[in-house]
């Protein structure tokens, strides 16, 4: 099979998405027609065995995710699309759903017959206008042409898909926070177990996926386990869509074998760093992974080779701190970030961050102490994983941690000279 | 029963039609009232710019949720507006590509232009100034959306003219 | 049971609890802010957070919360090595909480403070501004103080999750959450107050108490019950300087549990009120002006006036006082103080208690059920703590639902979601909607007379051979089908009513539904609420005899000595006028005037339950004691002793031997030779201050305590507290636990019944297995004008608390309920007000849910006597009306339902 970017084959600068039409002409909606002939824990095993690990940012194996959850009752159960792309640096669901919804739709039928959904819903950030629009017309399309409502194509099966706008938090990624949002409560995580699979969105069974992962689904269906497989680079298997922000020559974001290095994806792909700029260090994958420096540049973007180093791969889009920038002054950023995003349920991250927030905004003001360093090391294993009811505080502690690790010296020098870089 | 006890209580707002029609179509996705709460927040917010305790009320009493329910809601996103806004909410992404490419400077620029700053909004009545995480266009930051519409690679060049642009437009 | 190892110790543990609760049943001082016994575990304050080890090899672990981990058998954890992170939690929770503890009324009893100290956090390094918000108004009850929020959540998941308000929530979010109300405003559940004790620290405050406030440890306390229903909720009264400061949470595993309705927990302080009998009086005629008479020689008159008397007793009397008054005049002489239809409701009900196959139900049995009927009680307004017992049962099938999928029962928020809004099934029929329609399956409108008929049908269609009903409509009769099927599918079916209705049929039907659904060894739980704090007793009393009222104002007497009771409030006022002036003399013994006082010639200052010791007996036949909290001033005494020279004891003791079924109220108390190493329980906390200054400008010498009326506890400092083996349990304190959360060192197990202190004694003796059935009445209702039912207030329809400043700005005036269509075929307008047939003028409220041609009249409110109404009365529009300067549209909240709120 020649085709080697199935998540953005559709996609052309400039020009506006596929229609329905247009999209199935491109050989699309095939994954449903080949999925309907199988039983659908068969299809499951499939995307269990392409190895298609989540894209939202934790890569835990997508088929053995929906696995876990229990045989139908013939009551209802949810597909929910997290794409509330939020997390600092992060762009690659938007290229999708603006460009090209439809393979999402697909994605997300075929994974609703998978898991026997009977309800599909798209949990959109609200800033994300355009997608919006597209998705809406989408799914408009997609019911006009019977590839969803009541007996898709003549089948058993039955799906609805609804458009959920949020609006704004960045906790809604989280996926048991995303499912009380969807409900219409306070988005604070649940507590896990249950685990959504078991017990969900209303008390239902429920999937979460992102929307990156669901737009892998049809291509897994349409040309085999085998083909997916071959995609990625050595033992890798499959697509990711990564990219760069920061003052690099070309900030974008492109589809690319997993398995790229750092390295390809940076000078390749982004055409290096803009003139007079030197690559510091980078944030692998969103605002809340520790960073890297220019020496792990030929590491593989796989989340175990990441890992090795010390950080996570999570969105895969990375984030380069440039020589001119100050560090102290991005881990405040970020930091501030997170403590506004803090929905406020647990302690060490409702109170920690603003307490680290605090801390770093003494030193850019220069009035930093060397004991507020102390401070900073201990807040990282307070808020560190398993100390917290989610995610959230954990990953913002990442960037402090390893500001801390390799940039001691700045901070230091904050306390001592304060903030010697051009102000912001 | 209103009519009959005098009440100095707060009063709901009349819905519009096409609020109600709005709301109406969100309800058929959902298996619970409590659910809508939120989009109809927003419906409301659409028409009316921001959602007043009036308006509040009014969704509260539509959907039969609690008022207390739907204010923890409603101020637990940043989003739903609890205070009048300006005719155009300037949405400025101040995470990190953005700060790294300069927001802080953009802010700057429209606080001397506009002469509000963040949470504020102009005496005309057209411009309300917020910051927001980050709007997922990091690269082609700095960003900001007024309203729906969303502006990159900004300048202060260029927001000079997208305010011009706004102006004209009132 | 399992066996766990921590910190190197082997414990055996409950596996269906969480660590935290088994590492605080094991008396280990784990720090906790979130859990709850009563509310579960959701896991957002970090602070029970032990290190848990996968194995024997592992040195590291991992960090979990004790409260989200079920132990698992042969598991090892280590408590100590948390105490790290614990203490970088409490830190961190404590950045932006106030130094102002020495102004804060949570001082002393914090339980803040207390995982502070306990969390190892002395030593303040974060640098920053403090975080601040603004405070609510939220009614006369709550003091909202949010500066000192450490936000745990647990406020709302007991406002809201637990008790069901809604007018309650968290805002905003971050560091800046915030816990309020939507707007400012009376907090509109009737069970506010527990926010007081539910909330850790100093964000909810009681305050009433803060207008008089006392640190815990200068307050004066016992264990007492609640005067303001017939539930008997167990409470800790709290005096300083002569006055009732506060009442608190008493906990009793079988009664109240932890929490307690708002008119218990505000409703006490006409102890204080300045409508006190402060000394007893004496005057020659009725109209002649009252002298103060010294109490030997008003003793020494009433025994005078005893000879030929006719005694009225009194349901909120004590046993002892009721018992002392039959002695002093002869049983024959004594009367219940009580209608004839109310007495003969009373027994009625003892009669199915003790001969009926039905399981009597307590509060926790109530919140165990899992399909409820409520016949024509609106128990919100007339038993409050058993409408939250009902809101628990609801919960049943989600717990089973959770069972179903192996969730651990403390897992709160787990299966809140699972069940979204599956509820266990509840059925009520009643002439109007109540507060409880918000969780009912059906709540059908029903006169009580009609609601007794239905209840005669459910029960023969449980067990044919119960007596069949005709008369009934299709809709009706279908009703009671589904009911019938609910209650037989129900594992443990509830069956609730009682005498508030006026209407005895319900008893009889309530009675034939529960002894239909008795099979096997299976009984339904029943519960019949009755209307005062010892009516139960009183009719215990009176052993079966039907001596009402209506007999002792009929029995010709010259004299009548009338304890603690207004007759106003239970006849009609011309029978009553009549009556008294029928008398030569009328004796008076009470706390509070009234009118029935008023006209006495004799009146005896008569201690309230804060200065007396007595029994109560509450709705399920369950005696308890109450010790007097402070001793009254000299010319107060309790009435069991101004009408007996014996002991107290003495008198208990007669009460039990001379009453059938009573034997047990002697078994109540330790008795008064009790003592431990020759000392008593003290009243005081240890760390009480100032009792040498306190008496300084009267004497600087300390007089000796006198002996108290039970002899088990002391007016002092001095004595066996409750942490040694001290039999009676007050208020509770342990080192390093100096909040209410230390009740758990007295308890069986953390949440589970207390080791020392007593539940009460059931006297009502029962093991009937035999199904005996109630006749279905025949009396068709028909009468001209509106037929009348009463509707019963929370705040203002109880005679007593009716007297306390906060609960008046919770009450309203009197007023009539009616249909729309009622209120537009008499012309009615929203000024207008309605004349009442034999009555006065009220104003009026519009209310959906009721049958037109009925009428709702308010009892006990200010303007309207019930007693004086008919079955059925006219109404008309008031002349010249203008609403009344006590009346209060917005405090009668009679439904969360948006259709039927009056306001």
């Amino acid at each position: 099979m020649s085709i080697n970017n199935p998540l953005t084959k559709n996609i052309e600068k400039g020009r506006a998405p596929f229609t329905f039409a247009e999209y199935k002409a491109a050989g699309g909606y095939q994954s449903f027609a080949n999925a309907i002939k199988m039983a659908p824990r068969d299809v499951m095993g499939q995307v269990k065995d392409a190895g298609l690990g989540g894209r939202g940012g934790a890569g835990f194996n997508t088929g053995l995710k929906w696995s876990f959850s229990p045989d139908p009752d013939g009551l209802p159960r949810y597909l929910v699309v997290n794409a509330d792309e939020m997390e600092p640096g992060t762009f690659k669901d938007r290229l999708l759903m603006e460009s090209d919804p439809h393979l999402l739709i697909e994605g997300m039928i075929t994974a609703s017959y998978a898991i026997q959904a009977t309800t599909g819903y798209i949990f959109l950030r609200g800033e994300y206008t355009v997608a919006e629009e597209n998705l809406l017309k989408a799914i408009a399309e997609a019911y006009d042409n019977g590839m969803l409502g009541k007996n898709i194509q003549g089948s058993d099966f039955s799906l609805d898909i609804y458009l959920h706008t949020s609006a704004g938090r960045y906790i809604c990624g989280e996926e048991t926070a995303l499912i009380n949002a969807l409900e219409g409560k306070r988005a604070n995580p649940r507590f896990k177990p249950p685990f959504p699979q078991v017990s969900g969105l209303w008390g239902r069974p429920t999937l979460v996926n992102n929307v990156e992962t669901i737009c892998n689904i049809p291509g897994i269906l349409t040309y085999g386990v085998d083909w997916f497989k071959g995609l990625g680079l050595g033992d890798e298997c499959g697509t990711r869509i990564s990219g760069v922000s920061g003052r690099v020559k070309n900030p974008g974001c492109w589809e690319m074998p997993v398995g790229t290095t750092f390295r390809t994806l940076l000078e390749d792909y982004a055409g290096g760093m803009q003139d007079g700029y030197e690559l510091k260090a980078f944030l692998p994958g969103g605002g809340s992974t520790d960073f890297l420096m220019p020496e792990h540049l030929d590491l593989p973007m796989i989340p175990g080779e990441v890992a090795k180093a010390g950080s996570r791969l999570g969105t895969s889009l990375i984030m380069v701190l440039d020589d001119k920038t100050c560090p102290v002054g991005t881990v405040r950023n970020l930091i501030k970030f997170f403590a506004h995003e803090s929905c406020g349920w647990c302690t060490p991250c409702r109170d920690g961050l603003p307490w680290v927030e605090h801390i770093l905004n003494k030193m850019e003001e220069g009035k930093g102490e060397m004991k507020d360093i102390e401070i900073l090391k201990e807040m990282c294993g307070y808020m560190g994983p398993g100390n917290t009811f989610c995610a959230l505080a954990p990953g913002a502690a990442e960037p402090l941690q390893s500001s801390l690790k390799y940039f001691m010296d700045e901070y230091e020098s904050h306390v001592k000279h304060g903030c010697s870089y051009k102000s912001h | 029963m209103n009519n009959i006890i005098a009440s100095t209580a707060l009063k709901a707002r009349q819905l519009t039609d096409e609020e109600i029609h709005e709301i109406e179509h969100e309800k058929t996705h959902y298996p619970y009232a409590q659910a809508v709460g939120l989009e109809a927040l927003k419906i409301v917010q659409k028409y009316q710019g921001w959602v007043s305790d009036e308006s509040l009320l009014a969704v509260s009493e539509y959907l039969d949720i609690p008022p207390d329910d739907l204010e923890g809601v409603a101020t637990f996103f940043n989003m739903i507006f609890r205070r009048p806004v300006g005719k155009n909410v300037i949405l400025l992404c101040d995470s990190v590509a953005c700060w790294m490419l300069g927001c802080d400077d953009l802010k700057a620029h429209i606080t001397s232009v506009l002469g509000i700053e963040y949470g504020e909004t102009t005496e005309d009545n057209l411009f309300t100034l917020i910051p927001v995480p980050c709007l997922g266009d990091c690269d082609r930051a700095p960003s900001m959306m007024v309203g729906r519409e969303l502006y990159r690679n900004l300048t202060n060049e260029k927001i000079d003219q997208i305010i011009a642009d706004y102006k004209a437009k009132a | 049971m399992a066996s766990i190892t921590i910190d190197g110790k082997v414990f055996e543990v409950d596996e269906k609890n969480n660590l935290l609760q088994e590492c605080l049943s094991h008396a280990m001082d784990l720090p906790y802010f979130c859990w709850h016994p009563s509310m579960g575990s959701v896991g957002s304050c970090r602070q029970c957070a032990v290190v848990e080890y996968a194995n024997e090899e592992d040195q590291k672990g991992r960090l979990v919360m004790a409260c989200m981990t079920e132990p698992r058998e042969g598991a090892r954890y280590s408590i100590a090595a948390a105490a790290k992170f614990r203490a970088q939690a409490i830190e961190s929770i404590m950045i932006n909480h106030p130094h102002d503890c020495p102004v804060c009324e949570e001082g002393g009893e914090c339980h803040l403070q207390d995982m502070t100290v306990m969390s190892g956090h002395t030593y303040r390094r974060y640098d920053g501004k403090k975080k601040t918000h603004n405070n609510q108004y939220l009614g006369p009850f709550i003091n909202h103080e949010m500066n000192r929020c450490i936000t745990c959540y647990r406020c709302v998941r007991y406002y809201k999750d637990y008790a069901g308000g809604t007018d309650f929530g968290p805002q905003a979010s971050h560091d800046n959450t915030y816990f309020g109300r939507w707007q400012e405003g009376p907090l509109e559940s009737e069970f506010s107050g527990n926010l007081v004790e539910v909330c850790p620290t100093g964000v909810f405050t009681d305050k009433p108490f803060s207008k008089h406030y006392s640190r815990k440890w200068d307050l004066q306390s016992s264990p007492s019950i609640c005067t303001g229903c017939s539930v008997g909720c167990n409470t800790n009264p709290g005096e300083r300087y002569g006055t009732l400061r506060r009442i608190v949470n008493r906990f009793n595993d079988e009664v109240n549990g932890y929490f307690l309705c708002d008119k218990g927990r505000f409703g006490a302080e006409y102890v204080n009120s300045p409508e006190r009998i402060p000394v007893s009086m004496t005057r020659d005629s009725h109209n002649s002006d009252p002298v103060q008479i010294e109490p030997a020689l008003a003793k020494d008159a009433l025994k005078k006036a005893a000879k030929g008397a006719v005694a009225i007793g009194s349901p909120r009397a004590s046993m002892e006082a009721n018992y002392a008054l039959r002695e002093l005049v002869g049983e024959e002489n004594f009367y219940a103080g009580i209608s004839a239809n109310e007495l003969g409701m009373l027994n009625k009900i003892i009669d199915i208690y003790q001969n009926k196959p039905v399981n009597v139900a307590s509060v926790k049995d109530i919140e165990g059920s899992d399909a409820v009927l409520i016949l024509g009680e609106d128990l919100t307004n007339t038993a409050a703590r058993l409408a939250l017992g009902v809101r628990q049962s609801a919960k049943n099938l989600g717990r089973q639902m959770g069972a179903d999928l192996n969730f651990p029962i403390w897992h709160d928020a787990a299966i809140r979601q699972l069940a979204m809004d599956k509820l266990s099934p509840l059925y009520i029929l009643s002439p109007h909607t109540t507060r409880l329609d918000d969780i009912a399956h059906t709540s059908h409108i029903s006169s009580a007379e009609n609601s007794a008929k239905i209840g005669m049908a459910i029960a023969h269609a449980i067990d044919a051979s119960a007596p069949a009903v005709e008369g009934l409509n299709k809709e009706e009769q279908a009703l009671a089908l589904e009911i019938a099927e609910t209650l037989k599918s129900a594992k443990q079916a509830l069956i609730i009513s009682g005498t508030s209705s006026l209407e005895p049929a319900l008893l009889d039907a309530a009675s034939n539904i529960a002894t239909a659904l008795h099979s096997g060894n299976s009984k339904a739980n029943l519960a019949l609420v009755c209307s005062e704090s010892n009516s139960m007793g009183l009719a215990l009393m009176m052993q079966g005899s039907g001596k009402s009222i209506d007999e002792a104002m009929s029995a010709g007497a010259k004299t009548a000595i009338v304890l603690e009771n207004d007759l106003y409030r239970r006849a009609a006022s011309a029978k009553v006028d009549a009556f008294i002036n029928s008398l030569d003399q009328l004796v008076v013994l009470d706390h509070l005037k009234n009118r029935t006082g008023e006209q006495a010639n004799l009146v005896l200052a008569a201690a309230t339950f804060a200065e007396s010791s007595g029994t109560f007996v509450n709705y399920e036949g369950r005696a308890q004691h109450y010790y007097s909290t402070f001793k009254p001033d000299s010319n107060i005494r309790s009435s069991a002793l101004w009408l007996s020279d014996k002991h107290f004891n003495e008198i208990t003791a007669d009460c039990a031997a001379a009453i059938a079924n009573c034997a047990a109220i002697l078994e109540l108390t330790p008795g008064e030779n009790y003592n431990f190493a020759g000392l008593k329980v003290p009243r005081q906390h240890h760390r009480y201050s100032g009792r040498t200054s306190m008496r300084a400008n009267i004497n600087v010498h300390e007089p000796k305590q006198e002996q108290d009326e039970d002899g088990v506890m002391v007016y002092s400092m001095e004595g066996v507290p409750a942490i040694k083996d001290a039999a009676v349990l007050n208020s509770p304190w342990v080192p390093g636990w100096n909040s209410n959360q230390s009740i758990f060192k007295f308890q069986e197990f953390a949440g589970g019944p207390l080791k020392q202190g007593s539940k009460g004694q059931r006297l009502i003796a029962n093991n009937s297995t035999e199904k005996t059935w109630y006749e279905a009445g025949t009396s068709d209702f028909s009468a001209e004008g509106y037929k009348v039912f009463p509707v019963y207030h929370l705040f203002g329809s109880e005679e007593l608390s009716a007297y306390t400043p906060a609960i008046q700005e919770k009450a309203t005036s009197a007023y009539v309920s009616l249909s729309p269509e009622d209120a537009e075929k008499l012309g009615l307008k929203a000024s207008d007000g309605v004349q009442v047939e034999h009555n006065g003028a009220v104003p009026f409220v519009v209310r959906k849910a009721i049958q037109p041609g009925t009428v709702g009249v308010s009892v006990g409110l200010k303007g309207l006597n019930f007693q004086d109404m008919s079955a059925a009365i006219a109404l008309d529009k008031a002349a010249e009306w203008k609403n009344p300067d006590l009346w209060r549209a917005a405090n009668i909240i009679v439904s969360d339902k948006r259709e039927e709120r009056v306001d």
